[in-house]
């Protein structure tokens, strides 16, 4: 047996190991710009090809309307102002009772999940009537909450609060009662008194549950005022998208769906940084550790 | 069994002396099963620890070990008889116990230095203050370069150190432990029991120390309570005359060690039979 001296050894590692971890870096680059290359295409695809069947008629733009169209009713929105007002304030107004309600909703969501998680009396005298609640269509309380708010914010600001508050509920309830049992436990024999297990044990532990389901549930908020507006207001996009509806303007409903769609990816995202702050604490999955 | 010169002395239960640290006396325990039937884990259970005294709990799985502990802190409460903890009878968590659980009870959400000053925290100690003492906790486990790593990011080893700081910081006159090491690599948990008895011999504390590992229990402890399959009571007691201070890694070699451990592995084999057979036949 020969002794291969170790100081030369690790010299020719060392390079192979530098060398292959350029050609990994290589070929992650390359993959990361096809997915983007590939993704681009598509919607290029798609738009060309509806643009297309709409010029030729294989598609009727007066139901389907055509991306053009769409572009050019966005446009005058934004330049003219619709109907009711300049554009940006039918989004302000829209986004306002989203935030209000999302606010409301899961602050209530929360706080009543926390409080029914930790007390199995409440929970077990309760958890019928949240039942019965939850399994009304909420969408027709929208037409309660019409004539009995007005048409103003607050009947908006309602629906997307019975939107929202059912979901982070659950969800809040669900993480309470999944806090890890010996956790309680040991948080109790180092000395915390019922509040500070439910402050440093019970509130974290339920809030990985609880960010889930606010991302969920900022979509529902949205179509919980969106409705509320379609149903009858004076202002915002559902009221956009009634209006158009009722002239027959395709466009006009493609293109407030479009800018909804926009508002809901903006929000979803400030929703995931918030959540990748929170939780940090959090190990990273598998497939994306040591990368 | 023939009496015993050697260093495992059988020794016959006896009233608790007053100043006992823990005084479990003739208790039984019933557990109400979810379909209301009544389960008895553990029954006639009579076990004294004395101050500063190091006792280990060895039985079959099921018989009522993590149990017994939980009525020491108060968790649980017995359906008859009575429990002492420094002479008063248990009716609440007390400040003077710590526990060091089987499951991982670290919070995850904290880092290493939160984790450990969180007992001190809870117990209403300034921010200063508790954060110094967790930095010299964490140094004496060995952790100082990990006090910002978060649990997950700590080997098995490393997360059972940081629990023994948290506990340790707390300084409890009782220490309560439910087979704290039985996930660890032979390696490591003889480190451990080293560290332990270390940490244990500067508290002076008394310690009830939870078990399946036999010789585990022999070479850590001053006393060796042998149980019965469930429902568990005490099958016999045995004082381990060791000589102090002792070493994990050569004890184990020992000759007197040796024959310790086989004298109550004879008595704790057919307890251990008993449950699985047990085990098997309800299908547990
Ligand atoms: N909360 C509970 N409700 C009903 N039965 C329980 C409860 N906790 C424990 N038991 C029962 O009491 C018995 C003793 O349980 P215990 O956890 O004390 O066993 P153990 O000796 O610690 O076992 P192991 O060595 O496996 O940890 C078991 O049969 C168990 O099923
Ligand atoms: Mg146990």
């Amino acid at each position: 047996m020969t002794a291969i001296s170790p100081t030369e050894q690790a010299a020719t590692r060392a390079t192979s190991i530098v060398a292959a971890e350029a050609q990994a870096r290589a070929r992650l680059r390359k993959r990361h710009a096809l997915v983007i290359g590939l993704r681009l295409a598509i919607l290029v695809v798609f738009l060309g090809l509806w643009e297309l069947c709409a010029d030729y008629n294989i598609i009727d733009p007066f139901f389907f309307s055509s991306p053009s169209g769409i572009w050019e009713q966005i446009w005058s929105w934004v330049t003219e102002g619709t109907s009711q007002g300049p554009l940006w304030l039918q989004i302000y107004v829209t986004l306002e009772e989203t935030f209000l309600g999302f606010a409301i909703g899961a602050v209530g969501g929360i706080v009543a999940g926390i409080i029914l998680g930790r007390n199995k009396l409440l929970a077990d005298v309760f958890s019928i009537y949240i039942k019965i609640a939850n399994s009304v269509p909420r969408v027709v309380l929208g037409s309660v909450f019409i004539i009995a708010l007005g048409l103003g914010m607050a009947s908006k600001v309602a629906l997307a609060v019975v939107m929202v508050f059912f979901v982070v509920f659950a969800n809040a309830f669900q993480g309470v009662r999944e806090a890890d049992r010996a956790m309680i436990a040991n948080a109790q024999i180092l000395g915390a008194s019922p509040m500070q297990i439910t402050r440093s044990v019970i509130i974290p532990s339920a809030m990985s549950w609880i960010l889930a389901s606010l991302h969920v549930s900022f979509g529902f908020a949205l179509v919980g005022a969106v409705v509320g507006e379609f149903l009858g207001a004076k202002q915002g996009m559902g009221l956009l998208i009634s209006t158009a509806q009722g002239a027959f303007n395709a466009n006009g409903v493609f293109a407030a769906m479009i800018i909804l769609a926009v508002m809901a990816l903006v929000v979803e995202f400030l929703i995931t940084r918030f959540e990748n702050y929170v939780v940090k604490w959090r190990p990273a999955p598998f497939n994306e550790q040591g990368t | 069994m023939q009496s015993q010169t050697m260093a495992a002395e059988k020794l016959s239960p006896a009233a608790a002396p007053a100043d006992a640290a823990i005084a479990i006396d003739d208790v039984t325990l019933r557990f109400v099963t979810p379909d209301g039937h009544m389960m008895t884990a553990i029954r006639d259970f009579t076990m004294t620890v004395a101050r500063g005294e190091f006792a280990c709990v060895v039985g079959p799985t099921g018989c009522g070990k993590s149990t017994t502990l939980n009525l020491v802190t108060g968790l649980l409460r017995p359906t008859t008889g009575s429990v002492r903890v420094m002479g008063n009878r248990v009716t609440d968590i007390s400040r003077d116990i710590g526990f060091v659980f089987q499951a991982d009870a670290l919070f995850p959400w904290r880092s290493v230095i939160d984790n450990v000053a969180a007992g001190p925290l809870f117990r209403g100690t300034p921010k200063a203050q508790a954060y110094e003492k967790a930095r010299d906790w964490i140094g004496r486990v060995g952790l100082s370069r990990f006090e910002k790593h978060y649990p997950h990011q700590l080997s098995g080893g490393m997360r059972k150190r940081v629990a023994l700081a948290q506990t340790f910081i707390n300084q409890p006159k009782i220490l309560l432990m439910d087979e704290p090491f039985s996930a660890l690599d032979m390696q490591t948990r003889t480190a451990m029991q080293d560290e332990l008895l270390g940490l244990w011999s500067g508290l002076k504390s008394s310690v009830v120390f939870v078990t399946h590992d036999l010789e585990e229990a022999v070479a850590l402890a001053d006393k060796v309570y042998v149980l019965t399959a469930g429902p568990g009571t005490v099958k016999s007691v045995y004082r381990i005359d060791l000589p102090r201070p002792r070493v994990m890694a050569d004890i184990r070699y020992d000759p007197k060690f040796i024959e310790i451990a086989k004298v109550i592995w004879n008595d704790l084999r057919e307890e251990v039979q008993l449950g699985q057979s047990r085990g098997l036949q309800t299908g547990h």
